[in-house]
């Protein structure tokens, strides 16, 4: 059975109800962040001491994360954009492009990781160290959980484009928005640990 | 294989998508100026309260660029920004009202 | 009166029941994406994690009652790691207490009041042929069912047994505690997602599949009240998701946000880097849990405006009151969390913050009970079991709020904190209260997911004996907390000289709870009997009015022949000059 709105826009709202969706999972992210910045307030307000961030974190290959982050998110727009331009090759080397930055982030992480594991700086070392690991690790999921659905439709998810074009773009679009967010929080995420 | 897209979308059209396109680039160029301005100030190492206004500050605009121009807030619906608008006044209440509440009261580490 | 059971064959649906029929026993009843199927998962599970969170509670009140005297049989089966000689160690009395307070809540109640009544009746009362997402709405029943299987396994694979740190797993206690408790924040991470993926797709369904002519004033309280709650799901977990990993982090990776520097536990230093706060997760948790009364009491206020409406024949008396204090009820909801924790050395600017939020929110409640309790005036009643529990759920709802109010003010709060008083306020809001709703709601909607009625004989002994039992359980809790009794001592305080004037009550809210788990049992046989025998109904049995009534019973896969359409309000009985005594909203 059809559900009304899936690809469609709803008039009165002038919404589908993708779009309504993904923006309400993306507010309840929002508070899920929320919380681990709030707790990082917190503990370092409470802290006697607390190091500044170049001290404990490597800023030049963060520096280099958030440029990677940064382009992600233009060549994810710039997909769905090709799909709006009814340009489906287009939309696959974009996506792919998007997909390869994501693991960019995720290969630099895992040698930033590495690093500290390596010199005996664990999450059980410091109160810093344990935020850094739990904030970063849990964008670190996210960015995996975006680049699967991003490798789906880029992928396997693509033939809906042959029989549905408008609901692919959409969902496409949605995607795209998850992902944006995910740029969105490591925006916040690098200064907040890597420089203050 | 390629299909114009007959059936209409969110209401852009191919021409609107240049521009969109244009602002796309505008925004990312902005966003690396912004990332390496952040990073050049941090090397001042300035008082811990002013180095946190200003990585905010420019976290803040970075943040609303790719909310408005990625993310198409900017030409959103009235709903979303109803959710959001509700989203941020309890974001706001999590991070005030924990740490204010703990400083005005008494807790020894 | 109700129309003989007659469903026409209807061709244009048809079509659709054949593709659905085509699906096999597993796709169609087990992993269904049918918004009624997945209601009646979530129901019944629900339904059985509270029969299971009772029964451990019967089991708590056995030492509260007659504390240190053994049960042999009971000692055997559970061995001596639990209750060696048949008594109950404090170590067990403390994980019944954790479990009892995490099932009822977060496996009992929300799932079926929001799961269950949520994922039946809202798309039906809004003329929609299924929930917007109806593969997530899957998917988020599925979660609940793991979050489920990994509470239960807790009583059994780790050491130690499940959880013992209460269901507000306060640090440091619980991140110190026997591995039960890491069972206990996986399940909950499993729940918490359940109810994300559930409230983002309430919220898109209510918005986007009401039927032409329902708009927002026009939709049934219930409906209202399911919206609200699936906002404060959808905000208020997520930060107890996050502490949750963080007391992961603490218990599994060693880290220190909970545990602050220098802790001794038994005579032996932590050797953790410190440096955390303990206060740290109860903002976090409360963040969530306030909201989360809510959650529990909202849809039950939902179910009971729709019973109340429908037994008065009357609309309900301000209804645009009702809706605005519930919606700023739950805004108000967000902003009071800290009235659990006036006890943690707050000062005096803060405490009054949140005493002052808190005491704005009790005005939009009493509008809503109010309101309620108005709206029977002049009603030509009718009084049948649905009705019965609607109409108790207001005294009942009336004591538990009232009781509340020395709990959030911080200076009465002070002799009230964690005693047995707390245990009295929020259990009767919970089971005299909410679960009243509930039980109405099993009673009012029975016909419309099975094509029968429940026996109304049975029913009315089921209220009567749990309402009387509810109270012999709870009002003494009053006294007991007055006279300074803490909650949560295994003993239920008779190792305080203090305590022994009023020890007494344990002995009658033990024998009440016995006796209610009795009057239990004419709705558990009722509720399977009926499916057979009940009395078979129409589309409409009570003569309501609102959409779901104008469904088959039970509906077919869509819903509905042809998309509905709201004329009119979903309160128009009695109009002067109609024809009958109601006006259905979906009648042209």
């Amino acid at each position: 059975m059809e559900i009304p709105y899936t690809v469609a826009i709803r008039r009165d709202t002038g919404l589908t109800n993708g779009k309504i969706g993904i923006w309400l999972f993306l507010a309840s992210e929002v508070m899920l962040f929320g919380a681990l910045f709030a707790s990082y307030i917190l503990i370092r307000t409470g802290a006697p001491s607390w190091p500044r961030g170049d001290t404990m974190l490597n800023v030049p290959l963060a520096t280099v994360n958030t440029i990677v982050l940064i382009s992600s998110s233009v060549t994810m727009v710039m997909a769905w954009a090709s799909l709006m331009r009814g340009r489906f090759e287009t939309f696959r080397i974009y996506m792919g492009l998007t997909i390869l930055c994501g693991l960019a982030f995720l290969v630099i992480k895992y040698f930033e990781y590495s690093a500290h594991f390596h010199e005996g700086a664990l999450p059980s070392t410091n109160n810093f160290l344990a935020i850094y690991f739990t904030l970063t690790g849990l964008h670190g999921l996210h960015v995996m959980g975006g680049m699967a659905v991003n490798a789906y439709f880029w992928g396997p998810g693509a033939k809906l484009w042959k029989t549905n074009p408008t609901w692919f773009t959409n969902r496409v679009e949605n995607a795209g928005l998850f992902w944006h967010f995910v740029d969105l929080v490591w925006i916040f995420l690098f200064p907040t640990l890597y420089l203050l | 294989m390629s299909d114009h897209a007959a059936t209409p979308m969110t209401g852009d059209h191919a021409v609107d998508i240049d521009k969109h396109v244009r602002i796309y680039i505008t925004v990312f160029v902005a966003l690396m100026v912004l990332t390496v301005v952040t990073v050049t100030v941090s090397r001042f190492h300035l008082p811990v309260p002013i180095a946190v206004t200003v990585a905010l500050i420019v976290a803040i605009i970075k943040g609303s660029l790719v909310a408005c121009y990625f993310m198409h807030l900017i030409s959103e619906k009235k709903l979303i920004y109803a959710v959001l608008a509700l989203t941020g006044a309890f974001f706001i209440a999590l991070m005030v009202l924990p740490v204010v509440t703990v400083h005005d009261g008494f807790w020894i580490h | 009166m109700s129309d003989p059971g007659t469903v026409a064959a209807h061709p244009s649906h048809a079509a659709h029941e054949a593709h659905h029929e085509e699906l096999g026993f597993w796709r169609k009843y087990v992993f269904s994406t049918d918004h009624k199927v997945i209601g009646i998962q979530y129901a019944v599970t629900g339904l059985l994690f509270l029969l299971f969170g009772f029964s451990l509670m019967m089991l708590m009140r056995w030492n509260l009652a007659y504390p240190g005297a053994a049960i042999p049989w009971l000692g055997a089966i559970l061995g001596d790691s639990r209750m060696p000689g048949g008594t109950m160690l404090p170590e067990f009395y403390n994980e019944l207490g954790a479990m009892h307070g995490t099932i009822m809540v977060f496996l009992g109640v929300v799932p079926l009041a929001v799961g269950g009544f949520g994922n039946f009746v809202l798309p039906l009362q809004i003329g929609a042929p299924d929930m917007a997402f109806p593969r997530i709405n899957m998917l988020s029943y599925w979660c609940l069912f793991l979050g489920g299987i990994t509470m239960l396994a807790s009583f059994v694979i780790p050491a130690g047994g499940a959880a013992q740190s209460g269901w507000t797993s306060y640090v440091p206690l619980s991140d110190i505690a026997g591995s039960g408790q890491t069972w206990w924040l996986v399940g909950m991470i499993f729940l918490i997602t359940s109810s994300l993926l559930g409230a983002l797709n309430f919220i898109t369904t209510t918005i986007q599949l009401r039927a032409k002519g329902l708009t927002f004033m026009r939709f049934p309280f219930f409906v209202w009240a399911q919206f609200v709650t699936a906002f404060l799901l959808l905000l208020a977990f997520p930060p107890l998701e996050a502490a949750g990993v963080m007391q992961l982090m603490d218990r599994v990776a060693g880290t220190s946000f909970f545990l602050p520097s220098g802790l001794v536990v038994s005579g032996q230093a932590l050797t953790n880097a410190g440096g955390g706060n303990p206060l740290l997760w109860q903002h976090l948790f409360w963040f969530l849990a306030h909201p989360e009364v809510y959650v529990l009491i909202l849809p039950a206020m939902g179910i009971v405006a729709e019973i109340i409406a429908n037994n008065t024949r009357k609309p309900l008396w301000g209804y645009r009151s009702m809706v605005y204090s519930l919606v700023f009820l739950g805004f108000m909801s967000f902003i009071v969390w800290a009235h659990h924790m006036f006890m943690t050395g707050m000062g005096t600017a803060m405490a009054a913050f949140f005493q002052t939020t808190t005491m704005i929110i009790s005005i939009p409640s009493v509008v809503i009970l109010t309101s309620l309790m108005i709206s029977l005036w002049g009603a030509s009643m009718r009084f049948n079991t649905p009705m019965l529990f609607a109409l108790a759920f207001l005294p009942m709802f009336g004591i538990g709020g009232l009781t509340g109010l020395p709990l959030g003010l911080n200076i009465t709060d002070i002799p009230l904190h964690d005693t047995y008083y707390v245990i009295a306020h929020f259990h009767y809001v919970v089971a005299p209260g909410t679960i009243f709703g509930l039980m109405a709601g099993i009673y009012y909607w029975y016909p419309k997911a099975t094509g029968r009625r429940m026996n109304e004989t049975l029913g009315k002994i089921h209220f009567t004996g749990s309402l009387i039992c509810m109270n012999i359980i709870f009002m003494p809790m009053f006294i007991m907390g007055l006279a300074g009794v803490s909650r949560r001592l295994a003993d239920g305080g008779a190792s305080y000289d203090f305590a022994q004037p009023v020890l007494h009550w344990n002995v009658w809210s033990s024998w009440g709870a016995w006796t209610l788990g009795l009057f239990q049992l004419p709705f558990i046989f009722n509720f399977f009997w009926s499916i057979w025998n009940g009395e078979k109904v129409g589309e409409n049995p009570w003569e309501a009015t609102t959409i779901e009534w104008s469904a088959p019973s039970p509906p077919p896969h869509g819903n509905f022949i042809g998309a509905p359409e709201a004329y009119r309000g979903p309160y128009e009985y009695s109009v002067p000059g109609a024809p009958k005594d109601f006006w259905p909203q979906f009648e042209a």
